[in-house]
């Protein structure tokens, strides 16, 4: 059963207008990602149905959900969504468990998908059931929250930055159980968040938002690595790389990982051969030279075409490089740009000087 | 106490029972309106609630003996329908403390419906919850205080009332005669010791009310005390 989804609205305020459209892929997690204020959660919130005067038209898998036109807006009870709110919103008047089964209970017995013993043990919820939420601490909250909306047997699970309001602490903790409802959710996630380190570590598609529209959509790879967006201003601004395993070095205790553009070196990663694994480059981290160097400490090296250049701010830029079909980004000063005569097309040595491992 | 004495008690328990009751009936959804509604005439709507507030009681009293005589508006219209006459009996007493009393049912109320705020009810139709269904899961619990608060001071207050009821219930005993006009009687006529009794038993119950209230009201499931 296919659950893409396909929207297009409008909002029209005093101060603020959305009018946006997309498609978004029936599984894996799509990151809206832009400036606060540039209307990623009045979208998520027109796609729940809790912004009245949207108009427009959605449709999820095979049902229409609105279609202003035709005067059809499903009400916001009667959608198969999953709401994780920033700020929890946890009944406070409930316990833990009351709060988790509060959609199931509601869910009609054939349409229920997750039952309640599975998704308290895999998020780890046993020992928080009998608590009131304000005996919760932030990341036990988020989780119960996550936990709740699970269980409402969502068709579209909407996650409003669940992880803005917890420390960096909270955020490594929560983290996991994010990637592993990454992995097994078989629906669309859609996740609002304007941190660039959360959209690489849990995102496969991206919709970049500014100003009520979407600027730019399509998968994460493509669009991280693409100079003249916005993200790629950005100070921790990278390409994000899909690998796989290929050979251990038990002598000097590194790993090689394999990509179409060639092959990067590693500290040990303690997996087996053949794993996929996503690797971040960041363009700080990437220094360019005109001849593949012969006797440097870097142990990286890879082969690139520059596909383009875009100045950030006076005295740097931001090149973006395709290796054999894998994107790389680099940030170089204005000046070596220059030196090095860089244009579009040029062939380059791109060193890689540190990477950063997700799974 | 004296016979009378008794039969004002009772009058006044179910005058106050019976408003109390009409006023939550009226009052909730009155409030729930007036916590979320846009409108512009909510403006008007809270001030004539309020009314009974600040206007002398017997002018309230004044105007609903003319609205409730039987050649009156409502009075006319009630005896078309086949009522009985409502000035100067217990019907009549229960429409003006309904609408004597109303502020002290609706505000209360209207403090705890907008204090839930809307993130809740919003997560709670995200969860399959119909509005009607998030009114009595979400709604009344959380609003509990509000409607404890409420339902006393409407009881409470009727209890007190003596313009309202002087002007359009008048003095019949065992059927309008409440506490209050009977504590006016006695101390008329000099009767202080019965005047003691009663007045002495007002005070006491009005206090024991109020620190029953405040004290429920400590434990409120918004300010995280809840257990």
């Amino acid at each position: 059963m296919s659950q893409a989804i396909h929207f297009q609205f409008k909002v029209v305020r005093k101060e603020f207008s959305l009018n946006a459209s997309a498609t978004i892929p029936g599984q894996g997690v799509t990151a809206l990602f832009g400036r606060s204020g540039s209307g990623k959660t009045t979208l998520l919130r027109a796609l729940a149905g809790l912004e009245p005067e949207v108009e427009g038209e959605l449709v999820v898998g095979e049902q229409q959900w609105l279609h202003s036109a035709q005067g059809i807006n499903l009400p916001i009870h009667q959608r198969a969504i999953g709401y994780v709110f920033q700020e929890t919103a946890l009944f406070p008047h409930l316990r833990t468990e009351q709060n988790l089964l509060f959609g199931w209970q509601r869910t009609a017995e054939k349409d229920r998908r997750h039952n309640p013993p599975q998704v308290i043990e895999s998020l780890g919820l046993a020992p928080l059931l009998k608590r009131y939420p304000h005996q919760l601490s932030g990341g036990e909250k988020q989780r119960v929250a996550i936990g709740r909306a699970l269980l409402n047997s969502p068709q579209l699970l909407l996650m409003d930055e669940p992880m803005a309001a917890l420390d960096r602490q909270r955020k490594r903790e929560i983290m996991p159980y994010l990637e592993r409802l990454h992995a097994e959710a078989k629906i669309p996630i859609l996740y609002v968040t304007h941190d660039l380190e959360e959209l690489v570590q849990i995102a496969d598609h991206l919709l970049l938002m500014d100003q009520g529209e979407i600027i730019k959509s399509g998968p994460i790879e493509i669009l991280l690595a693409d100079s003249s967006l916005p993200i790629a201003q950005d100070e921790d601004a990278g390409a994000l790389i899909k690998t796989t395993l290929t050979a251990q070095d038990e002598h000097y205790l590194l790993s090689e990982l394999s990509f179409s553009g060639g092959t990067i070196t590693v500290g040990q990663v303690n997996q087996p051969i053949g794993s996929e694994i996503r690797i971040r480059i960041h363009a700080k981290d990437v220094s360019l030279a005109l001849q593949p160097p012969l006797e440097s400490s870097v142990l990286n090296v890879v082969k690139c075409r520059i596909t383009g250049i875009t100045p950030q701010g006076q005295s740097r830029v931001i090149v973006s490089m395709d290796a054999a079909g894998s994107p790389l980004l680099s940030r170089i000063t204005q000046k070596s740009a220059d030196r090095l005569a860089l244009r579009e097309g040029c062939e380059i040595y791109a060193q890689i000087k540190s990477v950063a491992l997700h799974s | 106490m004296s016979e009378a004495d008794i039969g004002a008690l009772w009058v006044t328990l179910r005058l106050a029972l019976t408003t109390t009751v009409i006023l939550l009936l009226l009052g909730t959804p009155l409030a729930w309106w007036l916590s979320r509604t846009q409108c512009k005439t909510k403006v008007l709507i809270e001030a004539l609630v309020a009314i009974p507030l600040v206007l002398p009681p017997t002018v309230l009293g004044f105007y609903l003996l003319i609205m409730l005589a039987p050649d009156g508006p409502i009075g006319a219209l009630w005896q078309s329908v086949g009522g009985e006459t409502l000035a100067f009996s217990f019907s009549g007493l229960v429409i003006g403390s309904v609408l004597y009393s109303l502020p002290f049912v609706v505000q209360p109320l209207q403090i705890a419906f907008t204090n839930i705020g809307n993130h809740y009810l919003e997560a709670a139709s995200t969860l399959r919850a119909s509005p009607l269904n998030c009114f009595f899961t979400l709604v009344v619990p959380l609003a509990k205080p509000g409607f404890i608060t409420a339902a006393t001071l409407g009881f409470a207050h009727t209890i007190g009332e003596f313009g309202v009821v002087l002007m359009i219930g008048g003095n019949i005993p065992g059927e309008t005669q409440v506490l209050s006009i009977a504590i006016y009687d006695h101390v008329e006529s000099l009767e202080y010791a019965n005047a003691h009794i009663l007045s002495g038993g007002l005070l006491v119950f009005s206090l024991v009310v109020l620190i029953l209230v405040y004290g429920l009201n400590r434990q409120s499931p918004l300010n995280g005390r809840y257990r």
